[in-house]
C-alpha cells in the first residue's frame, strides 16, 4: 500500500478496532499534555513565592489541566476501550453505526485541537501574549466567564471547544446504547453481559442525559458573551447560581461517567487474575445502575457554600451519603472476589488492587464533603483537590492502566513487559500518594486552591515540596510506561489468543482480531463462556464458514466533523462567513453520508 | 452472509435506527427540559418590561399551535401511505407536512419581528432572553424537520421511497411529532400560564 | 430496566393504527386546544387556570406520543427510552424550581 492510500484508509476507517486505537493514541497524547500542565503547576508551587509562571499563565494551566484531563484524556481513553473491547465482549462484528462512530472520533480530535489552539493563537487576537487559553477553572463559574471580566478569546475557546466535544460524546452515547442492547451474540442475555460492557451501557445513558444540560448552560453563556443577554448577570435579574446548578446537574453524572468504566475494567481484571468468577455479579451490576441513577440527585453538594438553605442542604447531604452505599457494596464485592482466589500479581492486577485502595480513600474523603458544615471548611481548599485526584487518578487512571496492561495484548498482539510494568506501577503508586496525600493536610491548614503562589508564613512549604516531588515521580512512571509501549512494538512477547486465561468472548479470537472479529458469531450459554465445561472455541465443530462482507470506509464522517470547528470560527473571530461555510460543509457531509451506498 | 448485522439480526428484535432515535429523543427531553427550567426559574424576574402579558398574542399563537397539530396529522398519514406502498399520497402528505412546517416558521418570524418592533429583544430583559432562546431552539428544530421532510419528498418524487424503507419516514415522523409535543408544552407553559 | 430477551428476532413492524384513528386523535387534540384557549379567556376559571392547563397539555402530550409516535403499540422498551429521560427532566425542572424558590409559601 502506498503511503497516501494507507493514510486514507485511516481517515475513512469505520472499523471499531482502528477507531479504538485512534482514540487511544490521541487521548494518550492529551493525557501527556494535561500531565505537563500539572507539572508546571507543581513546579510553580514547589516553594513559596514561586516564579516559574505568571499568575495569568497559572490560571490557564489549572483550567486547561482540569478540562484536558476530564474531556480530552479520561473520557476518550474510556471511549477507546468502549470501541475496541465492547463489540468483542458482546460477540458483534462492529458497533451499530460504524460511520457515526468515526464521526465521534473526528469531532473529538477537532474539538480538542480547537481548544488547545488557544495556547498559541494570542497574536491572532492582538492579545499581546502567545497564550490565551481558558482561565476560569474547569467548571467556569459565571461572572468569571462574562465578557465584562474576561474580554479576551480565552473563554470563547473553552465554551466552543466543550460544545463540539459534547457532540462527540452524545453521538458515541447513542451508538453504544444500541450496540450493547441490540448487537449481542445469540444467548448473550443481559445478565450474561460482561461487567465492563454493562458499565459502558450505564455510562452511555448518563452521557445522553447529562450532556444536553451542559449544552444549554453553555448556550446561555454563548448568548451572554456574543449577543449581550443577561442570563448570569445579577443586576439584570439573572443569577450566576443558575450556571452552578446547570453545570453540576451535568457535572455530577459526569463524575460517574468517568469512574463507572474504570469500575467495569477492574471487574474484568480481578476475576481473571484471581481465577474466580466475580463475587456477586448481579449486585455489582445493579449497584452500577443504581449509582448512575442516584448520580442525578446529588449535584448541589458541590454548592453548599452558596447557602441554599437548610432543606436543600439536608436533602443533598442525605442523598450524597446514600450514594456511598452502592459504591461501598462494589468495593466489598471486589474484595470478596479476591478472597480465596489463586492470585497472580501481574501489572494489570496490581493496578486493579491499587484502584480499590486509592478509590476507597477518595470515596471516604468524598463522604466528608457530604456534611455541609464540614464541607464549608473544605470548599475551595486543597482538600478538595486531594479528593478529586484520589478518585480520578487513584480511581479512573489506575483502572485505565489496569485495562491497558490487560487488553494491550488483545489490541496489538504483543504483551507489555511485566518488569517495566511493575516499575511503572511502583513509581506511579508512590508518586500519586506523595503528590496527593499531603494536599489533604495543605487544604485543612488553609491553603486555597487555584492561587498561583503562597507565603512561607502559611507553614505549608514542606508539604507542597513533597507534593511536587510526588508529581514528578508520576511523570517518571508514565515515561517508563511509554518506554514499555515503545519496546513492545518490536520486542514484546507474542500474545496468542488468550495470554491471561480470561473468561470472556474477546479471548476466543486471535490477537489482534481479524477485521470481521468472529469467523462464526458465537452462541453463548453462560456468563463466563471460556471457563465453563464446554469451553467456547472460535470455530465450533461442524460450523459452516460463510463469506463475510466487510464494509468499506467513508470520508463523510470526517467531512461532517470538519464543519463543526469551521462553524465555531465564526463566533471566535466575529466573522459571519465562517458560519455559512461551516454549515454548508456539515449539510454536504450529512447528505453525502445519508445517500452513499454503505452496508452497516 | 453479509456483515449487515444491524438491520437483519438484532438481539431485541427492534430496528437499531429506531432505537437510536428514541434514545436521541430522550436526550432531547433534557435539552428542552433545561431550557424550560431556565424559563421557569427566571419567570417574573425581569427588572424592566415588556412583560409576557404585555406582548404575547394568544389568538395568533393558537393558530400556530393548530397548524403544528395538523402537520402532525399529515405526517402520520404520510407514514401510513408509505407503509401501504401508496407513493402518490405519500408525496402529497409529505409536502403538506413540510408546508405546514414552513407556515409555522413564517408565523414565528412574524412574531419575533413584531416583538422586536414592540421593544422586546434578546437584550431587553430576562423574559426576552429566555423566551427567544427557548422558542428559537424549537424553531431551529422545526427548520431541521422541514429540510428532512423535503428531502424525503424529493426521494418520493424520485420513486425511491418504498414500503421496505418506510422506517426512514417513521423516524422522521418521530422527530416531527416530538417537536410538536415540545410545542404543546411551550404553548401552555410560556403562552397560556402567564 | 426491563429485561430484554436475547433470542434471535427478525425485526418486526408493529401494526400501526388506521387513518380513522389518526383523524379521531387529531379531532380530540383540536378540541383540547380550543378548551385550553377558552379556559385562558374565561375569568371564572382563573382560580384553577394553572392545574387545568397543565392537565390539558399533559393529555395532548400523551395522545401524540401514544398514537402518533406509536408508543401504545410499539415495544415497551421505546417507552422506557423516552419516559426515563422525560421523568429525569421533569424531576430536574421541579428541583430547580424548588431551589429558586418558586414553590415557597407566600408570607
Amino acid at each position: 500500500m502506498s503511503r497516501l492510500k494507507r493514510l486514507m484508509s485511516w481517515l475513512t476507517t469505520t472499523d471499531h478496532k482502528r477507531i479504538g486505537l485512534l482514540y487511544f493514541y490521541t487521548a494518550f497524547v492529551f493525557f501527556l499534555v494535561g500531565g505537563l500542565e500539572a507539572l508546571f503547576i507543581r513546579a510553580q508551587l514547589a516553594q513559596p513565592d514561586g516564579h516559574v509562571v505568571s499568575a495569568e499563565t497559572f490560571n490557564q494551566l489549572f483550567t486547561m489541566h482540569g478540562t484536558t484531563m476530564v474531556f480530552l484524556a479520561l473520557m476518550p481513553l474510556t471511549a477507546s476501550f468502549f470501541n475496541y473491547i465492547v463489540p468483542l465482549q458482546i460477540g458483534a462484528r462492529d458497533v451499530a453505526f460504524p460511520r457515526l462512530n468515526a464521526f465521534s472520533y473526528w469531532v473529538f480530535v477537532l474539538g480538542a485541537l480547537l481548544m488547545n489552539a488557544s495556547w498559541f493563537t494570542g497574536p491572532l487576537f492582538h492579545a499581546g501574549r502567545l497564550n490565551v487559553a481558558p482561565d476560569a477553572g474547569w467548571f467556569g463559574y459565571a461572572n468569571l466567564t462574562s465578557r465584562q471580566y474576561s474580554p479576551g478569546p480565552n473563554i470563547d475557546f473553552w465554551l466552543l471547544g466543550l460544545q463540539i466535544l459534547g457532540v462527540s460524546s452524545l453521538a458515541a452515547g447513542f451508538n453504544f446504547i444500541v450496540t450493547i442492547l441490540n448487537l449481542r451474540a445469540p444467548g448473550m442475555k443481559m445478565m450474561r453481559l460482561p461487567v465492563f460492557s454493562w458499565m459502558t451501557l450505564v455510562t452511555s445513558f448518563l452521557i445522553i442525559t447529562a450532556f444536553p444540560v451542559i449544552t444549554v448552560a453553555l448556550v446561555l453563556l454563548m448568548f451572554d458573551r456574543f449577543f449581550g443577554t443577561h442570563f448570569y448577570l445579577t443586576s439584570a435579574g439573572g443569577d450566576p447560581v443558575l450556571w452552578q446548578h446547570l453545570f453540576w446537574i451535568f457535572g455530577h453524572p459526569e463524575v460517574y461517567i468517568l469512574i463507572l468504566p474504570a469500575m467495569g475494567i477492574v471487574s474484568e481484571v480481578l476475576p481473571t487474575f484471581a481465577r474466580k468468577p466475580l463475587f456477586g455479579y448481579t449486585v455489582v451490576v445493579y449497584s452500577g445502575v443504581l449509582i448512575g441513577f442516584m448520580g442525578w440527585g446529588v449535584w448541589s453538594h458541590h454548592m453548599f457554600s452558596v447557602g441554599l438553605g437548610p432543606i436543600a442542604d439536608s436533602v443533598f447531604s442525605a442523598t450524597t451519603m446514600l450514594i456511598a452505599v452502592p459504591t461501598g457494596v462494589k468495593i466489598f464485592n471486589w474484595l470478596a472476589t479476591l478472597w480465596g482466589g489463586q492470585l497472580r500479581f501481574t501489572t494489570a492486577m496490581l493496578f486493579a488492587i491499587g484502584f480499590i485502595a486509592l478509590f476507597t480513600i477518595g470515596g471516604l474523603s468524598g463522604v466528608t464533603h457530604a456534611s455541609p458544615p464540614a464541607d464549608l471548611q473544605q470548599t475551595d481548599t486543597y482538600y478538595v483537590v486531594a479528593h478529586i485526584h484520589y478518585v480520578l487518578f487513584g480511581g479512573t487512571i489506575f483502572g485505565l492502566f489496569a485495562g491497558m496492561y490487560y487488553w494491550w495484548p488483545k489490541m496489538t498482539g504483543r504483551l507489555l513487559s511485566e518488569t517495566l510494568g511493575k516499575w511503572h506501577f511502583a513509581l506511579v503508586f508512590v508518586g500519586m500518594n506523595l503528590a496527593f496525600f499531603p494536599m489533604h493536610l495543605i487544604g485543612l491548614l488553609g491553603m486555597p486552591r487555584r492561587i498561583y503562589t503562597y507565603s512561607p508564613d502559611l507553614g505549608v512549604s514542606t508539604l507542597n515540596l513533597v507534593s511536587t516531588i510526588g508529581a514528578f515521580l508520576i511523570g517518571v512512571g508514565v515515561l517508563v510506561f511509554i518506554w514499555n509501549v515503545w519496546r513492545t512494538r518490536t520486542r514484546g512477547q507474542t500474545a496468542g489468543n488468550d495470554p491471561w486465561g480470561g473468561a470472556t468472548l474477546e479471548w476466543t479470537i486471535s490477537s489482534p482480531p481479524p477485521v470481521h472479529n468472529f469467523d462464526v458469531i458465537p452462541t453463548v450459554a453462560s456468563r463466563l463462556p471460556r471457563w465453563t465445561k464446554t469451553q467456547l472455541k472460535a470455530i465450533p465443530e461442524g460450523a459452516k464458514l460463510a463469506e463475510i462482507h466487510v464494509p468499506g470506509g467513508s470520508i463523510w464522517p470526517l467531512v461532517t466533523a470538519l464543519g463543526l470547528p469551521v462553524l465555531a470560527l465564526a463566533p471566535l473571530s466575529h466573522r459571519l462567513p465562517f458560519a455559512f461555510v461551516g454549515a454548508t460543509i456539515i449539510l454536504l457531509g450529512i447528505f453525502r453520508w445519508a445517500f452513499e451506498p454503505f452496508e452497516a | 452472509m453479509t456483515i449487515a448485522a444491524a438491520t437483519h439480526r438484532t438481539s431485541m428484535g427492534l430496528d437499531s435506527r429506531k432505537m437510536a432515535f428514541w434514545a436521541f429523543i430522550g436526550s432531547e427531553c433534557l435539552l428542552f427540559g433545561s431550557l424550560i427550567s431556565t424559563y421557569l426559574v427566571y419567570k417574573g424576574r425581569s427588572v424592566v418590561g415588556p412583560y409576557p402579558h404585555d406582548i404575547l398574542n394568544i389568538p395568533f399563537t393558537s393558530v400556530s399551535t393548530f397548524d403544528l397539530l395538523m402537520s402532525s396529522l399529515m405526517m402520520v398519514l404520510a407514514l401510513a401511505a408509505v407503509q401501504r406502498g401508496d407513493l402518490k399520497w405519500a408525496k402529497v402528505w409529505l409536502v403538506a407536512t413540510a408546508l405546514l412546517g414552513i407556515f409555522f416558521l413564517s408565523g414565528q418570524v412574524y412574531e419575533f419581528t413584531s416583538f422586536v418592533r414592540e421593544g422586546l429583544t434578546l437584550q431587553t430583559n430576562l423574559f426576552g432572553a429566555t423566551f427567544f432562546v427557548l422558542t428559537g431552539t424549537h424553531g431551529a428544530h422545526v427548520t431541521v424537520g422541514v429540510v428532512w421532510l423535503l428531502t424525503l419528498w424529493v426521494r418520493a418524487l424520485q420513486g425511491q421511497l418504498t414500503a421496505a424503507n418506510a422506517v426512514t419516514v417513521e423516524i422522521c415522523g418521530l422527530y416531527w411529532h416530538f417537536v410538536d409535543v415540545i410545542w404543546i408544552v411551550i404553548f401552555t407553559v410560556v403562552y397560556l400560564i402567564q | 430496566m426491563q429485561q430484554p430477551s436475547t433470542d434471535e428476532h427478525p425485526v418486526v413492524q408493529h401494526a400501526h393504527p388506521t387513518a380513522g384513528v389518526y383523524l379521531r386523535v387529531a379531532t380530540i387534540l383540536v378540541i383540547l386546544t380550543v378548551i385550553e384557549v377558552g379556559v385562558f379567556y374565561v375569568p371564572a376559571f382563573h382560580s384553577i387556570l394553572v392545574p387545568a392547563l397543565l392537565l390539558l397539555s399533559a393529555v395532548k402530550f400523551t395522545l401524540v406520543v401514544m398514537f402518533y409516535m406509536h408508543l401504545k403499540m410499539d415495544s415497551r422498551f421505546f417507552t422506557f427510552l423516552f419516559g426515563g429521560p422525560l421523568l429525569l427532566g421533569l424531576g430536574m425542572t421541579m428541583g430547580l424550581m424548588f431551589l429558586f424558590g418558586a414553590f415557597a409559601l407566600r408570607r
